[in-house]
């Protein structure tokens, strides 16, 4: 019974992101739609890639973005069909610029230079923790982002890509999310992970057991840099277009607050997280347009424009005053939940 | 020799704008624990206040950026600081994170992505000779200013019993609670104090730095996000450390800025490169003292008020 119900913490995520693939290429979807559906998944993607970092080590990362950035930017770069290489991206490397690869093996390359580029940065990193690590982390996303915005023999310097092929369908999106999520389950639940969450309850105890933190905080910060460069690829198909400021401060802050509005410390709270402010986010698109009926009718026009942005700031903003450990509150996905609220006295993280 | 001087004199008063950030970013988290990362969202509002009264007096100008700046200092301390007070620094931190990006958007939907012109002083903007220097008066005016609040801030926290009790709160909260120390008093004459200096930040800031003399959402966000790093990287842990800390970047901004080349196609051979350089340099400091450039001491900072 009980491997069953830890089962369900890999299942229940799964399942509700397949309904989120079914429901965005039913009938009533038109393509604009699709396209928030889409996006709302590859979020969950990159929003569960950071937690494989910051919810199982506890140690917060402000940069793992430039693993999205590299990520995006090497499948980017690489799927611009060759014979337009000379004119948008005129200063590339010739071994970049004379070569073009496919969807998946562009996929692929992202996910590489993603893990790589963590683990060369996590290697002095990790020694570091709280606020020193926060803020060196954050040092790593500037450097990133300032180089890719400037240096145009790796990408397009500050202009942005285009032509890059619109390979992210929902399918891909669906698979690509349940991927990230299936990964993110397997390492929680491996030797490593456990010591890694045994470090994040008490450091020092754990380093007494005889635990290696920071070789264990450097393998989840690979783990979560390859997942991340894999999100950065499906983003960068989804968008077609790129430059450096889509994959900087705005998502930065963007998937942490997901994270953290969903809850730092589950699998199913990073899920829940990117899955309620995308959905919000759609909403309140729609309602400015004046597509949602309800809103109509309730006060007699569309929504003033501009709402979207100050809704979803508004609403992250609230969820994590009344509810500092977000909406799980930092529980795993059971299936108990679902039948019951069950008064516990104390849960240990699982 | 004259160009080298004249660097050296602009790096240190954008050392001393920094400075001051740190300090108003330091006192709050001395008090609360909490790195506030809206704080450059205060200078915005402050700037957006000056800018919509350009034509009124100066002095009724200032005083309205004034006004707005500490009251929204003050509603960020009873709607977001006060209820999170038990939060983990995670949470409060991305809280602050949460309330920058609302007050952008608010800025963005109400005024718009186009940067609005600030126009306070223009006499201050007037460069004055000085042995062959062309000194900007802004500049001695932002150095003198640092001083000067500076001075005023030591005189605070060491001879009244307000800053005796902050300073005490700041080393250990609980102990001060004990003897007595009112803990809501004590947070919101810090939040208070480090509304002032945002204010004083909004009316500087658009002279002595071309690059923001038009307002816009984003406005003061660079700004912030150095002097966090470098309030980090001095050391939070003490006022001193990290206003140095702010100071350095500040001034570490300066002098890169006036010496690297404009343009080079390779990583750190141009100005454009100038911020990697900055952060390169920081994540090396970080590796060699976590603990602060400029603190002694091995405590971390946990326990709050």
């Amino acid at each position: 019974m009980r491997r069953y119900s830890s089962l369900a913490e890999l299942v229940g995520p799964a399942v509700v992101l397949a309904l989120v693939g079914i429901v965005g290429s039913m009938g009533f979807v038109d393509a604009a739609l699709e396209n928030e559906f889409r996006g709302a998944l590859v979020s969950v993607a990159i929003v569960v890639a950071l937690y494989v970092f910051v919810g199982n080590s506890g140690v917060v990362s402000f940069g793992h973005v430039s693993f999205v950035a590299v990520g995006a930017f090497a499948a980017g770069v690489m799927t611009v069909p060759v014979e337009l290489k000379p004119t948008i991206t005129p200063g590339l490397f010739s071994f970049l610029g004379e070569h073009s690869v496919g969807n998946v093996a562009s996929l692929l390359m992202a996910t590489t230079v993603g893990g790589v580029f963590a683990l060369i940065v996590g290697i002095p990193l990790m020694r570091l923790s709280g606020l020193a690590a926060g803020i060196a982390t954050f040092a790593v996303l500037g450097v990133t982002y300032n180089i890719l915005n400037s240096w145009e023999k790796i990408g397009p310097g500050p202009l942005t890509l285009t032509t890059i092929p619109e390979t992210t369908d929902l399918l891909q999106a669906t698979v690509g999310a349940i991927a990230v999520v299936t990964a993110a389950f397997v390492y929680q639940r491996s030797r490593f992970g456990r010591k890694l969450r045994a470090s994040r309850e008490d450091s020092a105890a754990a380093s007494a057991a005889g635990i290696d933190v920071h070789r264990q905080r450097l393998w989840a910060f690979a783990l979560s840099g390859a997942l991340s460069g894999f999100a950065g690829g499906l983003l960068v198909h989804l968008a077609g277009t790129l430059q450096a400021r889509d994959v900087y401060l705005d998502l930065t802050f963007l998937t942490l607050a997901m994270l953290v509005v969903g809850g730092v410390g589950s699998l199913w709270g990073a899920v829940v997280g990117a899955l309620a402010v995308s959905a919000l986010d759609t909403f309140l698109l729609k309602a400015e347009s004046g597509e949602v009926s309800v809103v109509d009718e309730l006060i007699g026009k569309p929504l003033w424009g501009g709402s979207r942005l100050v809704g979803v700031a508004v609403f992250m903003a609230v969820v994590l005053i009344l509810l500092p450990e977000g909406l799980t509150r930092g529980r795993e996905f059971r299936v108990s939940t679902l039948r019951r609220r069950v008064p516990r006295a104390e849960e240990t993280p699982a | 020799m004259t160009e080298d001087v004249q660097t050296l004199v602009d790096a240190i008063a954008l050392g001393s704008i920094y400075a001051l950030m740190a300090v108003g970013i330091g006192l709050v988290f001395g008090v609360l624990r909490l790195v506030n990362f809206a704080y450059g969202q205060l200078i915005m509002a402050g700037a957006y206040a000056l800018a919509l009264t350009n034509d009124s007096p100066v002095l009724v100008s200032i005083a309205l950026c004034f006004a707005v700046v500490l009251g929204l200092s003050l509603a960020m301390e009873f709607a977001a600081f006060r209820p999170l007070r038990r939060a983990s620094p995670t949470t409060m931190l991305v809280a602050t994170f949460a309330i920058s990006y609302l007050l952008q958007s608010i800025a963005l939907v109400r005024f718009g992505a186009i940067g609005k012109i600030v126009v306070v002083i223009p006499r201050l903007s007037e460069p004055v000779t000085i042995a062959g220097l062309h000194i900007r008066w802004i500049t001695i005016v932002t150095i003198l200013l640092a001083i000067g609040v500076f001075a005023a801030l030591t005189l605070l926290l060491t001879k009244t019993t307000l800053g005796l009790q902050m300073r005490a709160a700041s080393i250990d909260s609980q102990t001060a609670r004990l003897l007595g120390v009112r803990a809501n008093a004590v947070i919101t004459a810090a939040v208070l104090i480090s509304g002032v200096i945002a204010a004083i930040v909004a009316v500087i800031l658009p002279m002595a730095v071309p690059e923001r003399l038009l307002v816009s959402p984003d406005y003061a966000l660079r700004e912030t996000l150095i002097v966090l790093v470098g309030v980090v990287v001095g050391g939070i842990d003490r006022l001193l450390s990290a206003t140095l800390g702010g100071f350095t970047m500040g001034f570490a901004v300066g002098m890169l800025s006036g010496y690297l080349p404009s343009s080079g196609s390779w990583p750190f051979t141009s100005s454009v490169y100038l911020d990697s350089a900055v952060f390169m340099l920081v994540i090396l400091v970080l590796l060699l003292k976590p603990e602060g450039l400029f603190s002694h001491g091995r405590r971390t900072a946990v326990e709050r008020l």
